[in-house]
């Protein structure tokens, strides 16, 4: 077998064993104690050519259905979105993708500017002054939010709206669990958080609420009831899990008084890929600068006079904070995050609140649709993309049904919420036709009888 | 370029410009003014740039142009692993049926996915010696905190409630302590020998019944194989502790020894950097961990398994420590991986190892003489140097990192690990030929001329690059993180 990424020859190595002072490679493994050593060849596949394995990685992705040749209504936090060639493009390009965390600026402005931009951008839509330079997704920055809110207010308790995304509450209860915190779920009332619960729960041991804005079910949570509740406590935070695309529409959670706002830019040029790697985005207020987990880069000129980025206030990370660190986050997605900065250009100001405004158009079309067909929404507060619809049976059954005419079926909710058994949450982005819609919600009337 | 900034894309915006061509509306248009409370509707866009499609690209190329990539030159960063990100694993990463697939189908629908996620994790247990993998870690350090908060739920179980200790080596990554922190663990360093190993003894004398586990990189951060590691292990199992192996330096042993070879309970692994997914400027990476059959049941929660030929996610799991990253992990970047072991197999791992050692043994020994090498030992895949001879000279390592820029060649890493004086972490990484090598290797050896010669040139480097050295004291101190239009 030969190894096209290997370019040593068996001259190069007599010449540097000779250099070395050793007889074989093996001498330089001796260190190895026998008692530890492998004795046999891994067991593993044995490695084909590069033709037959391009064959074989094709097979394997052929048994997956895609999103390209299925219509999908299915989202719950990774949707199905348009995405500009140009992302592709860009973050294709080795000297971004190849590159390691840009430690040595002066060859990494190209990165680093990305990331300001990206921060930059984030910014504007989240309505909030500072933001970091990604973490692992939109789960990973909630914990990291509520981590801050404990270590920032010294409380123990935290708030969760049950409308929150289910797999985001299970990660905070895990971390939860090496915090030793209290979490408390607040329930929900018609597909938004229960004001009455929470203003009961709300006390001066709490350090943070935490809401999604839309909500699970899609909901447009009432932030600024929420941040009045939160306001009579005098330390308890305030985080809204959001999605940035409804930002182009809807009023950022920095002006109802967020403290921290997180989520997910997968929405912007970031394809769905089986639920990762997508990008956590982490925005905050000039207060807590200080204390934001990951990355940031600052602007600053070098001794010329000339403007540069660099990555800035790294005291808080864990290379220098070592045992008192409060975060470990190391890598970020710093090319998901480009992926998202080049979407959002190529969006622009019209474009983001165009794209919004069309999720919104045709999920409201979807929906009527469904009424017509006798499956109407069962909350009727204002939404965004998404909504819960109620079955006359399961939803694994009409889901199978379904795939069979060439669709993807929504989110069967009773996997996450057991008081919702038969309930779809059904997503519509900006790329179903008129067509597809109705012939979705044919097939939906048919087999829902 | 020479004197002008380069323009953010905000500064190339002029109004009435775009480069987006979305769908039609298609359907009815529904008043959204009518339907949503004035409050939540935004009264001012969102100030993101207006360019067209030409102006972007221009402006990315741009910032790609002024970026170095392992495929732009030698990029030698200890600790780091920067070796050649195969570009097979970017064409089959693309495949639809990999890149546009959601997490929530029916696992009827995905089981090429899962059956790759099963295949890779079959092939970790096997280059790890160890019982289990799961794949859900997003990156290495998350992989640290997911294997801790296992071994304290372990503890936990056990009615061990009083082990609070994790121990770390001084020469350990930043990362450990931080990860066993935020587990809820306080930490204890274990020092370093003059060999540059753990001593033993102080091991000894740490350890008690509030030992949890040992965090341990093997080889360690000096790129020196811990051979006393036997003896270590049993110490800390002997009073009940777990052995967690730190696998950011897996390369250098893969077909030689095992972490569960060496007694590990468990494993994390980054696949960035061993398994060649590309490092992304900062990430998306992986780290999946491997664990002893002990430790199985507090694997995260979903697992991948196989029944009669069927692929599921078993959910059911009663003593897991719950879920660690939304969906199942980075799947992108362990397809990476996985096609890079279809590659490489048994055999060429092997190589992998041999080289990366050979490459870094060469280079230590071609500049020992220039450079003070604390510890004169062979080394596995990376070795640290010490700038103290230059640093007598006025010259800062960091000035031979800056020097470098201007021969262009990535800097290895510096001042880490922490317990080595103007540390100097070379790591060549097996897939440099011996002429980049012998390349590098003159660089350094002018440099260290120089740096006697004419220091003036070294401490006042770069000179060639994009911006000269940066303010990073200023931007510390007044905080720019965002663009902000003027006037």
């Amino acid at each position: 077998m030969e190894f096209r990424y290997l370019p040593m020859t068996e001259t190069d190595k007599k010449e540097m064993l000779d250099k070395i002072g050793v007889s074989s490679t093996e001498e330089l493994f001796s260190d190895i104690p026998k008692e530890v050593r492998l004795d046999k060849e891994l067991n593993l596949k044995k490695p084909v050519s590069e033709y037959e394995l391009k064959k074989e990685l094709t097979e394997m992705a052929s048994k997956n259905a895609n999103l390209t040749e299925y219509r999908s209504f299915l989202g719950a936090g990774v949707y199905d979105h348009f995405i500009p060639s140009v992302v592709d493009h860009v973050i294709s390009r080795q000297e971004f993708y190849t590159a390691y965390t840009p430690y040595q600026p002066e060859i990494s402005q190209g990165e680093l500017q990305a990331i300001f931009e990206f921060q930059s951008m984030v910014s504007e839509l989240t309505g909030m002054p500072v933001v970091n330079s990604s973490l692992y997704d939109g789960a990973t920055a909630v914990v990291e939010s509520v981590n801050l809110s404990v270590e920032h207010t010294k409380k123990k308790k935290v708030l969760i709206s049950a409308a929150v995304h289910p797999e985001y509450r299970q990660l905070v209860e895990t971390a939860a669990n090496g915090k030793k915190l209290e979490i408390v779920e607040i329930h929900y009332k018609n597909g938004l958080t229960d004001l009455d619960q929470l203003e009961k729960e709300l006390d001066e041991d709490t350090a943070a609420v935490l809401v999604q804005y839309p909500n699970f079910f899609g909901q447009i949570e009432p932030l600024e009831k929420i941040n009045e509740l939160i306001k009579q406590q005098k330390k308890t935070m305030f985080i809204v899990s959001s999605n940035p695309l409804s930002l182009g529409f809807l009023t950022p959670p920095g002006e109802f008084g967020a403290d921290i706002v997180v989520g997910d830019t997968q929405v912007f040029g970031i394809p769905a890929q089986f639920g990762g790697p997508h990008c956590g985005y982490f925005a905050t207020t000039k207060k807590l600068m200080r204390k934001v987990p990951g990355r940031l880069v600052g602007e600053t000129t070098d001794k010329d006079g000339k403007r540069g980025y660099v990555l800035t206030l790294q005291t808080r990370e864990q290379h220098i904070r070592r045992e008192k660190a409060t975060s470990n986050i190391t890598s970020n997605q710093a090319l998901n995050a480009v992926a998202s900065s080049v979407a959002m250009s190529s969006l622009g100001k019209h474009g983001v609140k165009e794209m919004a405004k069309l999720n919104m158009q045709k999920a409201r079309y979807t929906k009527q649709k469904l009424e017509e067909a006798n499956l109407p929404a069962v909350f009727n507060g204002s939404f965004f993309n998404e909504f819960v619809i109620k079955l006359s049976k399961p939803v694994s059954d009409v889901n199978d049904d379904l795939f069979e005419k060439g669709f993807i079926g929504g989110f069967d909710l009773g996997k996450a919420y057991p008081e919702l058994e038969n309930h779809m949450l059904i997503a519509t982005t900006e790329i179903r036709t008129k067509e597809e819609i109705d012939a979705f919600v044919k097939e939906m009337g048919d087999i829902n009888g | 370029m020479a004197n002008e900034n380069f323009p953010l894309i905000f500064e190339r915006s002029k109004e009435g410009r775009s480069s987006y061509n979305l769908p039609a509306l298609d359907v009815p248009e529904v008043k959204l003014e009518e339907e949503l409370d004035d409050i939540y509707i935004r009264k001012t866009d969102a100030e993101l740039p207006e360019v067209d499609e030409l102006e972007l690209m221009r402006h990315y190329n741009g910032l790609s142009e002024r970026n170095f990539g392992v495929q732009t030159g030698f990029y030698p960063l200890g600790s780091c692993t920067m070796k050649y990100n195969p570009v097979i694993n970017e064409d089959v990463i693309r495949l639809p049926g990999f890149s546009h697939i959601h997490p929530y189908q029916d696992t009827k629908t995905v089981q090429g996915a899962l059956e790759l996620m099963f295949d890779l994790q079959v092939h970790l247990e096997e280059i790890t010696g160890m019982h289990e993998i799961t794949l859900q870690p997003a990156a290495g350090s998350q992989g640290e905190w997911t294997a801790i908060m296992m071994i304290k739920a372990f503890h936990e179980a056990n009615g061990d409630y009083h082990r609070d200790e994790i121990i770390v080596p001084d020469s350990a990554h930043g990362t450990n302590p931080a990860s066993a922190a935020v587990a809820g663990f306080k930490t204890v360093e274990v020092k370093s020998n003059e060999k540059g190993l753990v001593d033993v003894e102080d091991l000894k004398r740490l350890v008690n019944e509030n030992t949890a586990a040992l965090m341990l990189t093997n080889p360690n951060t000096l790129g020196l194989f811990e051979t006393e590691i036997l003896e270590m292990s049993e110490i800390v199992h002997s009073v009940g502790g777990k052995m967690y192996y730190d696998g950011a330096n897996l390369n250098a042993i893969m077909g030689y020894t095992r972490p569960g070879d060496m007694g590990f309970d468990a494993v994390h692994l980054n696949l960035h950097k061993t398994f060649t997914g590309p490092h992304g400027g900062g990430g998306p990476g992986s780290g999946p961990i491997g664990v002893s059959e002990e430790l199985a049941p507090y694997l995260p929660k979903p697992v991948v398994r196989k029944n009669d030929g069927v692929y599921e996610l078993d959910y059911d799991r009663p003593q897991s420590i719950g879920m660690v990253k939304g969906y199942y992990g980075n799947f992108g970047i362990n397809v990476r991986a996985y096609t890079y072991i279809r590659t490489m197999g048994a055999e060429g791992l092997k190589k992998v190892s041999e080289y990366a050692v050979l490459n870094a043994n060469y280079m230590m020994r071609s500049l020992e003489k220039e450079y003070e090498l604390p510890f004169t030992q062979h080394c596995k895949h990376e070795f640290v140097l010490s700038g103290s001879k230059q640093k007598k000279l006025g010259v800062r390592t960091m000035d031979i990192a800056k020097r470098l820029l201007d021969l262009k060649f990535h800097p290895p890493t510096v001042y880490f690990p922490l317990i080595v004086e103007e540390a100097l972490m070379i790591e060549p990484t097996e897939t440099e030929s011996k002429e980049t090598l012998d390349t590098f290797i003159d660089a350094m050896l002018q440099i260290a001329d120089e740096a006697k010669t004419n220091p003036e040139i070294v401490q006042e480097a770069p000179h060639n690059t994009a911006v000269n050295r940066l303010d990073e004291a200023g931007a510390a101190r007044k905080p720019i993180l965002r663009y902000q239009k003027e006037g």
